[in-house]
């Protein structure tokens, strides 16, 4: 069929001029992808469905009441609409519990300050500190794997490319450097825990 | 190499939406006319 390779501006057209059959070919063209973005962000067939409808009475009013002007970007801007309306669906079923005090009931028994205290940011400090001085005492290769790896999250196969080993003797270093510093541990009974 | 054990992704197999949503939209889209009258659009429904 000649019609199908239309571009979508040139679709648009001829169904803003009345051409009913281009929506179909529009629809067609692009229901997989849309109702497939829709689902993955909603997981529910029967609610995607109805946002995928949402979605098409909504480009059909646009596009009925000459206000549409994405020439040429008709699928971004289909996506954009089923994206709001998806956000307007969370926002509407948006869950507020209401929650009263009562004797029985305190409102301080579920609510809990997840932002550390200066108490709990000292300790941090302290065993990042600790966690330093103890790997400063292992040996300089075991160390340079140990650093890299977990301070400035190399992969094995950078660590070994940088250090001129091959990647099983990255691998080697880094399990000595971490049964060493249990070793290390354990000998300088060091608490490493908040 | 490591394994990867996340979720698969929910739209990985190719996802249409139902006949009837499809026929809905399409009814809807032939019953509707938008008049503009002024600065103002009335859409009319055709049954």
């Amino acid at each position: 069929m000649a019609t199908t390779q239309l571009p979508d501006a040139l679709l648009v057209k001829n169904y803003i001029a009345g051409d009913e059959n281009a929506l179909v070919i529009l629809i067609n063209r692009h229901q997989s992808k849309i109702y497939g973005f829709i689902y993955s962000k909603i997981d529910d067939r029967d609610l995607a469905d109805d946002v995928f409808q949402d979605t098409f009475l909504k480009v059909i009013k646009t596009l009925k009441s000459n206000s549409y002007n994405e020439e040429g970007k008709f699928l971004p801007w289909v996506m954009r609409i089923s994206h709001n309306l998806i956000m307007d669906y969370y926002r509407k079923n948006q869950k507020m519990p209401m929650l009263r005090e009562t004797e029985e009931f305190s409102i301080f028994s579920v609510l809990h300050e997840t932002s550390p205290n200066v108490e709990g940011r000292i300790i941090t400090d302290l065993i990042e500190k600790d966690l330093q001085k103890i790997i400063k005492e292992l040996p300089d290769d075991q160390r340079e794997v140990l650093t890299m790896r977990i301070y400035q999250d190399y992969s094995y196969n950078e660590i070994a490319e940088l250090t001129g080993v091959s990647i099983n003797t990255a691998l080697g270093r880094m399990r000595y450097a971490i049964m060493n510093l249990r070793k290390l541990i354990e000998k300088n009974q060091i608490i490493l825990t908040n | 190499m490591a394994k990867l054990y996340s979720k698969q992704t929910l739209a990985s197999t190719k996802m249409l939406p139902k006949k009837e949503t499809i026929h809905f939209i399409l009814n809807y889209s032939r019953a509707l006319n938008v008049v503009k009258v002024g600065t103002m659009n009335f859409e009319i429904i055709a049954n």
